[in-house]
């Protein structure tokens, strides 16, 4: 039910209705982006951004650093395992 | 796919399974952390997570499936606003096969309702405007992760002055559970793995109760086993250190004060109800929202009357016991035999973020007998 796929913004489709289409997975979807867009990211903005898409909406926007912090923290423990 | 195959990674999940024996080891007693969310019951069966755990962990699968939750009384109010004439009910499909009193929204849609699945709230919108001599009802359910969408849904019917769509609101939360949860004697937990979509709207900081009154540890996580297996491995990681706090490993989505447009659009919309009924956890206070009065109009439940009844559950279900994590699904006297996904009794068997629809699909049924015998 909270299921939520992470996809990338490539084109704004419609600014009245705050509308673009996401490419999820290689299938392209319009998705309403109300939820991520504000004074500092206009929806011109979100061009290129990675969203998590819920139900037709886009959630919030991926933190790119922190999802690296993420893997490289894992990476070093995996690496551990090698030296031990 | 981005975001996805990194943290599915098995080389890390084993490093992470190494130092959890290794915390395990210290810590030298049973554990029983309880996921919340249905989400992760499902990524835990469908990856076999609980298999590759060490064995002092025990996984506790909680109520957090919205499906699993929606009691029998408000089924048949969704069948009952179906079967007016001139109705569209337009739903996810998770709840059509959810059992009512006598029947799910499926058996009334094959009985002649017009009952349309939809993948989003918006898509109602539009169902409605092509529509226009019928009254089109969204069946509205989710948790915290789903209401932004329903409010933001309401707001543009709103502003398109749109006249025949209204929306049955069901939408449950997520903290008012589990302070119930933790009210109840029966359950003894040691931690959480907190909901991760939920907590991109909410944030961080309502949690802090956890460990401030209850003094159990909850690591808000991600979807993927890695993020699973991260969480749980720190969570371990806070009772060897003698720490009990909110974490949050799903930072590259959830931040402390959560999605504040979100969360705008929630309570522009909606209120809290005084109290709702949830299936087999009973009536929890303010755990339900509905529709404030400004939006009457686009309030299914006061467009029509609903029956409003409160139903027993099947007397052989035991879903309320498996939510708290007292018992187990192969415990219940009917899993497997009566009560399977094609007919389930309770709605635990329905959803596979259900637990006993997640050990039925998953094979656990080599562990029923493992467990029987
Ligand atoms: S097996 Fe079916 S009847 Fe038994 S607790 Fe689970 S859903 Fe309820």
């Amino acid at each position: 039910m909270c299921l939520g796929i992470p996809g990338q913004i490539v084109e704004i489709s419609d600014t009245n209705h705050q509308l673009a289409i996401v490419n999820v997975g290689g299938v392209k979807r319009q998705v309403n982006i109300t939820c991520i867009v504000d004074e500092e990211h206009p929806p011109e903005s979100c061009v290129g951004d990675w969203v998590l898409v819920h139900v037709g909406f886009a959630m919030n926007r991926i933190n790119e650093e922190e999802a690296a912090e993420t893997l490289r923290l894992l990476t070093e423990m995996a690496e551990l395992m090698v030296d031990y | 796919m981005k975001y996805v195959d990194e943290f599915r990674d098995t080389y890390k999940g084993e490093a992470l399974l190494w130092q959890m024996e290794k915390l395990c080891h210290i810590i030298g007693k049973p554990l029983k952390i309880m996921e919340v969310c249905g989400g992760h019951t499902h990524a835990i069966f469908k990856y076999g997570i609980e298999e590759v755990l060490p064995p002092s962990i025990e996984l506790i699968h909680g109520p957090g499936c919205p499906v699993c939750v929606m009691t029998k009384g408000r089924i048949d109010d969704a069948i009952a606003i179906a079967e007016y004439p001139d109705v569209i009910l337009t739903t996810f499909g998770d709840t059509m096969r959810v059992p009512g009193s006598r029947k799910s929204l499926l058996q009334a849609k094959a009985e002649g309702a017009d009952i349309r699945m939809v993948y989003s709230p918006l898509d109602s919108l539009k169902i409605a405007q092509e529509n226009p001599t019928k009254e089109v009802v969204f069946f509205g359910i989710g948790f915290e992760t789903t209401a932004p969408s329903t409010a933001l849904t309401i707001l543009q019917a709103a502003g398109e002055n749109l006249k025949n769509f209204s929306m049955f609101a069901n939408h449950v939360l997520v903290i008012p559970a589990l302070k119930a949860l933790l009210e109840n004697p029966d359950l003894q937990l040691d931690g959480f793995v907190g909901p991760g979509h939920v907590s991109m709207v909410i944030g961080t900081k309502p949690y802090q109760f956890i460990p401030q009154d209850y003094h159990k540890p909850i690591v808000i996580s991600g979807f993927e086993p890695l993020d699973i297996l991260q969480s749980i491995w720190m969570l371990l990681q806070q009772f060897v250190d003698g720490r009990c706090e909110v974490e949050n490993q799903y930072n590259r989505l959830v931040k402390p004060e959560g999605n504040t447009i979100a969360l705008k659009a929630i309570n522009q919309v909606f209120i809290e109800r005084e109290t709702f009924a949830w299936r087999g956890l009973g009536d929890i206070p303010h755990s339900g929202l509905k529709i404030r009065p400004e939006y009457a109009l686009f309030d299914a439940e006061i467009k029509f009357v609903i029956p409003n009844r409160t139903v027993a559950d099947h007397k052989a279900c035991q879903c309320g016991e498996i939510l708290k994590g007292v018992l187990k699904p192969w415990q219940c006297k009917v899993f497997g035999t009566a009560c399977t996904p094609e007919t389930p009794i309770g709605s635990c068997m329905v959803s596979s973020e259900g637990a006993c629809a997640a050990y039925y699909k998953y094979g656990r049924l080599s562990l029923v007998e493992k467990n029987n015998s």
